[in-house]
């Protein structure tokens, strides 16, 4: 149930991010939901993409410094309250969420938040068992 | 104006003839009383009653900043530690210091050297002196201090540091003379003009600057902007601290080098023959006089040249040319002596981080910087913001533990550090002295 994100850290220096999409569009790579993390003088590029396998090769022979990190996402009723409900859940277990964001397409009536947990496997334990729909990686890359 | 007119202004044979003397005689010591020394001039093949002339000064071997370390801590004192009263001690390039050891005698030498170099560069007994160089392992405060007390002028004890206060008490106490670091006494006009204080309107007439280096340019600036009269000073630790050199008044051209106590040599630094007079070279210094820790032939890295030509002050003492560089790669980052190679154990000391680093040496608003750049590579590299920040804070903390000196530490991306064939380019200084 667990999802895969490359992350990608880069300088904060003009032309960085466009330099990313440039080598992971060349590459035909299709980027499905981001989120950047930035401090003065540097960020990192968290990545969901359909090929996450090519997206680590081009961007490393490039230089980048490119990991893989465990994500889980959870598809969130999209109305009013629905995130709380989530993490009303986690919290009530005491997994801490250490960084959050939103999936770009939605999932039927629902939309798509992707999280990094300090507990990974306990997290998704707690949102099954409380009916919440988590999504599997490969249907995920593919959205 | 004189401190000790007899010997600032002997003859020049009389002065040769006092060195020799002096030359034999700490060769004397130094063969007798440190191990270092006797199986250094053996292995030259020099006995001490071999030396008969300054030229003979040529056959000795050089002593390196490598050979204090390797004798850590006491290993090159000449005098037994009941009679060392006090020792100071300067970075080395591994963490260990570099030990100085001075008997009471040579403490007084210090303070007398000290009282010549204040009188030299205008300053009398009468005088508020304002000395904000540091006071510690540092031979900067202490030393400057002895000379002003042993001359007989007021000195504040400052130390460095809470520039408010500094300038509040300048103002205050009607100090008349500065001592600190040229960078520092920018930075502190700059203090003083947000404080609405007047620079113009202070009492002092002279300010006395080292331990960095500095230029012509930069002389104009704090002259300007300070109000009073730059000068010049050298000294280093292993030789004695501040008081080796200074300029005089009068001429404010070259650095008098009280040589009725040290012998100094420009060499070429690749080859280590001497160079003439005039020639741009490192110095080299003998100390004559010295009974804690003589040294013979010292590299003292700095780049200079020296004048035997008489001066308009009429002191007879050579006079060594404001220092141009280093023959090696040590940095001096606000007063304190940083090597490359420090920074190096340090960074490499931490969890995960490659070799790969720049130092990047800047100054902003007259204070020296320093940024230390470290490539992010996979072992280091964590999606997670507050660990990377936690890795550069690290690298911050050990730098400013260890060398004392602030730093700003930067992850960079892997291969934006350029790689060269051999000697990799470690430092960038884009100070404009």
């Amino acid at each position: 149930m667990k999802a895969e994100q490359i992350s990608v850290f880069i300088e904060n220096k003009s032309g960085r991010l466009a330099e990313i999409t440039r080598i992971l569009g060349e590459a035909g790579i299709n980027i499905r939901a981001l989120s950047l993390a930035d401090t003065s003088d540097f960020g990192i590029l968290r990545l969901i993409v359909n090929d996450r396998e090519k997206a680590k090769v081009v961007l490393k022979e490039k230089g980048f410094t490119v990991s893989k990190t465990e994500v889980v996402a959870v598809e969130v009723p999209d109305k009013p309250g629905g995130l709380y409900q989530i993490l009303r859940t986690l919290d009530s277990e005491t997994i801490n969420v250490e960084y959050m964001y939103a999936f770009v397409e939605r999932c039927g009536e629902n939309a798509v938040i992707i999280f990094r947990f300090d507990e990974t496997d306990k997290a998704i334990k707690t949102l099954l068992n409380k009916g919440f729909n988590v999504l599997d990686g490969e249907r995920l890359y593919g959205m | 104006m004189y401190h000790n007119e007899e010997f600032e202004t002997l003859p020049r044979p009389a002065l040769e003839a006092l060195q020799l003397k002096r030359l034999k005689n700490t060769l004397l010591r130094v063969y007798t009383n440190v191990p270092f020394y006797r199986a250094t001039l053996d292995r030259a093949g020099i006995t001490p009653d071999a030396v008969n002339s300054l030229d003979d000064l040529e056959k000795l071997p050089f002593t390196f900043k490598q050979d204090m370390r390797d004798s850590y801590p006491y290993g090159l004192f000449a005098a037994p530690m009941d009679d060392i009263v006090r020792i100071h001690a300067s970075s080395g390039t591994t963490g260990k210091p570099t030990v100085v050891g001075y008997t009471r005698k040579d403490i007084d030498v210090w303070a007398e050297l000290m009282a010549r170099s204040f009188v030299a560069a205008g300053v009398h007994k009468g005088d508020i002196i304002h000395n904000a160089y540091g006071y510690g392992l540092f031979t900067g405060g202490l030393g400057a201090h002895y000379g002003a007390e042993k001359l007989g002028a007021s000195v504040i004890p400052m130390s460095g540091g809470n520039t408010k206060r500094q300038i509040m008490i300048m103002q205050d106490f009607g100090s008349t003379v500065l001592t600190c670091t040229p960078s520092y006494s920018l930075f502190m006009a700059e203090a003083a003009r947000e404080e609405g204080v007047d620079f113009q309107k202070l009492s002092l007439h002279v300010g006395i600057f080292g331990a960095e280096p500095w230029s012509e340019t930069m002389r104009g600036e704090i002259e300007a902007k300070l109000n009073l009269c730059a000068i010049d000073i050298y000294g280093l630790s292993e030789i004695m601290g501040p008081g080796v050199a200074i300029e005089c008044r009068e001429a404010k051209k070259g650095l008098h080098i009280w040589e009725d106590h040290f012998i100094p040599e420009i060499i070429n630094p690749e080859s280590g023959e001497r160079l003439p007079a005039g020639e741009k070279g490192e110095l080299v210094i003998t100390t004559i006089t010295k009974e804690g820790i003589p040294l013979i032939r010292y590299r003292t890295r700095d780049i200079t040249s020296i004048t035997y030509e008489p001066c308009a002050c009429g002191r007879t003492h050579a006079r060594i040319a404001r220092m141009s560089g280093r023959s090696d790669d040590m940095m001096i980052i606000r007063g304190v002596n940083v090597f490359p190679s420090q920074i190096e154990s340090i960074i490499m000391g931490i969890e995960g981080v490659e070799p790969h680093y720049l130092l990047i040496v800047d100054r902003k608003e007259n204070l020296d910087t320093l940024e230390v750049q470290v490539e992010v590579d996979e072992k280091l590299f964590s999606d997670e913001v507050k660990h990377l920040q936690t890795l550069s804070q690290t690298i911050e903390k050990e730098i400013k533990d260890t060398l004392g000196v602030t730093c700003k530490a930067r992850l960079v991306e892997p291969k934006t550090i350029q790689r060269s064939e051999g000697k990799a380019k470690r430092v960038i200084d884009n100070r404009k002295m």
